[in-house]
């Protein structure tokens, strides 16, 4: 099957575009829908790793220390993330704790893990065992991961309780907000870019463009 | 400004996956992988307007008790009280708390029946393959997928509520069956909105379909 990568195929309405080298912070839209067809990369691959070992820890912090700690009448009570998936477990709603947890906890945690498995390869040039899995795998997490719902529910939640009880925030809360912007920063953005990356370097039956 | 040609007429079509744009021979094959990613390639989602139309009428249906029965039970010093999400949002108007009303009516309303609303016309013009407003309802497919997922806010309050509020006598929160309900309303349109192919907006002219 003869492939083409020197085009581009708008995935919101099928135009197809010669494909351009962008300048720095440059977007290159379609003509026909405005969709965004590709964007310049603001990070290299260094870069990129870096922030995705940010991510890691931020990812423990925000999952171990309790997000939010209150008292009402001298007791006290704190909750971590997964503590809040675990409450939502008891009850009759209880089979939503699955995709809760699935989109607060596991989807953030296997988008860090894929990506450290892919990066330090893809920094060399090369793809890593099981890139092309990986990287499907990335894309279909995309619409599934809320550390940013999450943040803005831990807000919520707190504005509601400090009517009646006393609220203080936990460090989870923190690293909760600096996994979000992280997570928006590695995951979110165009994965893709990263087997053109490593073209080069794939054996294979490729053909040239 | 003449527009680009659509991937159907120069015989290509594009890897959702990983954007590589390959060589059509579905025609022949029936049935093609990606040669780099390993995905399968599809002209178009396969059955999108039933499979998007049969998400959004269960998300629909899910959404009726999503709101009359209550998402959590609140008692307070002995004396208790079922919560839905419309009441919580009226409590949080009539206590002056206007921002935080209008977060929770924004996330668990407007979305979801904006999600509906666009989801339905965008199905209904694509059955009847009308040519209207093409870009804008490409724009309003695009507002769609980047606001749906926020409408999970509602069940991580419930879960953050009912981790932290486990006063025994003093105070104690339970999620209760409507939150499932909402979640599920959440999950369901969006896998209508991923179900749905946008380019079935643009393909009215094609008359070899």
């Amino acid at each position: 099957m003869k492939t083409f990568l020197n085009l581009v195929i708008c995935e919101h309405c099928d135009s197809v575009y010669r494909r351009g080298v962008p300048a720095p912070g440059e977007v290159a839209h379609c003509a026909q829908c405005a969709a965004v067809l590709y964007r310049a990369s603001r990070l290299d691959v260094e870069q990129w790793l870096a922030l995705t070992a940010a991510a890691v820890v931020a990812f423990m912090i925000a999952n171990i220390c309790p997000v939010v700690r209150i008292s009402l009448q001298g007791q006290h009570n704190e909750a971590a993330l997964w503590q809040s998936v675990a409450a939502l477990a008891h009850g009759a709603a209880a089979p939503i704790a699955v995709p809760m947890a699935l989109c607060v906890i596991l989807v953030p945690l296997m988008q860090i893990v894929l990506l450290v498995w892919v990066l330090p390869f893809a920094r060399v040039g090369r793809r890593a065992p099981g890139f092309a899995p990986a990287m499907r795998i990335l894309v279909a997490l995309r619409p599934w991961s809320m550390v940013e719902v999450g943040l803005l529910g831990i807000l919520v939640a707190t504005i509601k309780l400090s009517s009646f009880v006393e609220v203080a925030p936990g460090a989870g809360i923190w690293a909760t907000a600096a996994l979000t912007v992280l997570l928006i920063v590695i995951a979110k953005r165009d994965v893709q870019g990263l087997w053109a990356l490593t073209e080069r370097a794939a054996p294979g039956p490729m053909a040239p463009a | 400004m003449s527009l680009p040609p659509r991937a159907r007429q120069l015989g290509v079509v594009g890897c959702h996956a990983c954007g590589l744009v390959c060589e059509d021979k579905l025609d022949e094959t029936g049935h093609a992988d990606c040669p780099r990613c390993g995905a399968a390639l599809h002209r178009r989602r396969p059955d999108s307007l039933a499979r998007a139309g049969a998400f959004l009428l269960a998300g629909m249906i899910f959404y009726i008790p999503a709101n009359m029965l209550p998402v959590m039970y609140t008692s307070l010093l002995g004396s208790g009280s079922d919560n839905t999400i419309l009441r919580g949002v009226v409590e949080f108007w009539k206590a002056g708390s206007y921002g935080i009303a209008l977060v929770i009516f924004t996330a668990s309303v407007a979305v979801p029946c904006t999600k509906f609303l666009v989801l339905g016309l965008l199905l209904a013009t694509c059955r009847r393959r009308s040519r209207w407003a093409r870009r804008e309802r490409a724009r309003l497919y695009r507002l769609v997928e980047f606001v749906g997922y926020w409408s999970m806010l509602d069940v991580l309050v419930v879960a953050i509520v009912a981790a932290l509020v486990k006063f025994q006598a003093l105070s104690d929160i339970e999620p209760r069956l409507g939150i499932l309900f909402f979640g599920m309303v959440v999950i369901l349109t969006m896998l209508s909105a991923l179900s749905f192919d946008p380019r079935l907006i643009w393909d009215g002219d094609d008359t070899n379909r």
